[in-house]
């Protein structure tokens, strides 16, 4: 039992600078790796949604006619779940935390014009390729009904 | 005899930055009885896992508590990897192990503080959560963040610990352990430290094992209790003996957690020599959970409980947890039982409650 152990311990915090670092006026540092929020190469984006279904604190949703990607900053827990999910790896988790703010504002991401314009022409196209094996499905069906009634109408009388 | 009268302790308190309610009653500055009330604010996560995938549910599981969120979503993984028949990686194993042990250290670290904190030493206070920083700059360097780790999932984890990480992470341990070493002597031998530890709040083994007490709250009390040893994880592979101390009052509760830093230090440096040159870190899991499955696993704070029933659909029937300060506050009632009202503020933080995970 004593009464001056922390005595040494005392006077070299006299002499010591400060541990802590006097952020914002000296930048803050992070290490590599470091999950600070989400970000995202919205021109790989496919608007699949898988981000959204897996993301914990529903934070995420995708408009896929609009081609935005919407991210509400103060919801997001940064777990790097949904980078994860991600099958066109267009989501990553970069360095730095999000500023803070009064009101819970929404970023919102959107597709730039050529590529929306691309993938109008491709859904059209889909549409098209689609509507052209469904017209050619239904005319093959229609033709072997007319074939398979034909005999069956003959058969009998046979 | 004085005339008995009752003095309400929280919902809010200065000692506690979490809601727990003690109603004291006194007689004269004597305290007779404590009667504890809790369930200021559940979050209904027994619910959630009905609304959300069983994948997802991890990083909100782990999210129960901020202090050791890497347990409570390694023991959910772990329930479920049961569950579903996946074995996980030798190398993933002792990374959770490595994981596991910086939490304890800086949880501990943080207990140690907010200990100095509540009998006044406002500077070993602050000494104790600058060596607890440099737990958590390893925190973020190895998993990407400073408290919630979000490294586990279902058949592994995501991240590896490199060969230059390990080394940092080496060096670090071994500053720490210089550095505590300093305040050790504080904790241990200062008369001002003392004449508030020694002798309040007395648990008896027997009333501690009576009460269900886990953790290092039951090891001061003389048990020896530790479930490390049931050797989940990497804990197969490590050598640890439980620390325990007969002394049942305050000075043995900071006795065995200080001593158990030293432990984390010396697990971390174990599992390092022992990590596999093999680098899978994680397998592939496919399908959905079918069964039911409990684990159990030594926190910082003690035992937690962990039950999952899965039906075979991506969304679980029931997860429950149970954590260690559940199991304390009975015996911290127990330990009030005439003490002065004085010391109160002291003893409920000597159990290292963490009331907020209780509630989930």
């Amino acid at each position: 039992m004593g009464i001056l152990q922390y005595a040494p311990q005392a006077l070299k915090n006299l002499f010591l600078p400060p541990v802590t670092t006097s952020y914002p006026f000296e930048p803050a540092t992070y290490p590599e790796g470091s999950r600070g929020h989400v970000d995202i190469d919205i021109d790989n984006c496919i608007s699949c949604g898988m981000c959204t279904r897996a993301c914990p604190s529903n934070a995420l949703s995708v408009d896929k006619m609009k081609g935005t990607w919407t991210i509400n900053r103060f919801d997001c827990v940064a777990c790097g779940f949904c980078v994860e999910k991600c099958p066109k790896k267009c989501l990553s988790m970069v360095i730095g935390y999000e500023t803070p703010n009064n009101t819970k504002s929404e970023a919102v991401y959107q597709k730039s014009p050529e590529v929306l314009e691309r993938e109008a022409k491709q859904r059209a196209e889909i549409a098209a390729k689609a509507a052209a094996a469904a017209k050619a499905k239904a005319e093959a069906a229609a033709k072997a009904k007319a074939n398979a009634n034909s005999p069956s109408e003959t058969e009998p009388k046979a | 005899m004085g005339k008995r009268s009752v003095i309400p302790f929280g919902p809010q308190h200065p000692v506690l930055p979490e809601p727990i309610h003690l109603d004291l009653v006194v007689e004269d500055e004597r305290v007779i009885e404590a009667i504890p009330s809790i369930g200021f604010i559940h979050r209904g996560l027994e619910g959630l896992v009905k609304k959300k995938d069983f994948n997802t549910m991890t990083y909100i599981v782990e999210r129960t508590c901020g202090i050791c969120s890497f347990q409570h979503g390694m023991g959910y993984c772990e329930t479920l990897e049961h569950i579903m028949d996946v074995e996980v990686p030798d190398r993933a194993k002792l990374l959770r192990t490595i994981w596991a042990e910086l939490n304890r250290m800086h949880s501990h670290l943080l207990w140690l503080g907010l200990l100095a904190d509540g009998f006044g030493y406002e500077n070993l206070f602050y000494q104790c959560w600058r060596i607890r920083e440099k737990v958590l700059d390893l925190h973020e360097l190895t998993a990407g963040a400073r408290l919630i780790f979000s490294v586990n999932k279902v058949g592994g984890v995501l991240r590896d610990i490199d060969e230059d990480k390990q080394k940092i992470i080496l060096n670090t341990i071994s500053e720490v352990e210089k550095e505590l070493l300093v305040i050790e002597k504080t904790f241990f031998n200062d008369y001002t430290v003392q004449s508030r530890l020694k002798g309040v709040g007395i648990l008896t083994k027997e009333k501690a094992h009576e009460l269900g007490c886990v953790g290092p709250f039951a090891r001061a009390s003389g048990l020896n209790v530790d479930l490390r040893k049931l050797n989940y994880a990497g804990y197969g592979m490590i050598d640890l003996e439980p620390i325990t101390s007969n002394d049942c009052d305050s000075y043995a509760r900071c006795y065995v957690r200080l001593k158990e830093i030293y432990q984390s230090i010396d697990i971390i440096r174990q599992a390092i020599s022992k990590l596999p040159a093999d680098k899978t870190i994680s397998v592939p899991v496919k399908g959905n959970p079918n069964g039911e499955f409990i684990t159990r696993l030594e926190q910082p704070r003690g035992e937690a409980f962990y039950y999952v029933k899965a039906n075979g659909t991506p969304y679980l029937d029931r997860m429950r947890v149970r954590t260690p300060t559940f199991a304390n506050v009975l015996g911290l009632c127990e330990m009030l039982k005439n003490t002065e009202l004085a010391d109160v503020g002291l003893l409920v933080l000597t159990i290292d409650p963490c009331i907020s995970c209780t509630e989930r």
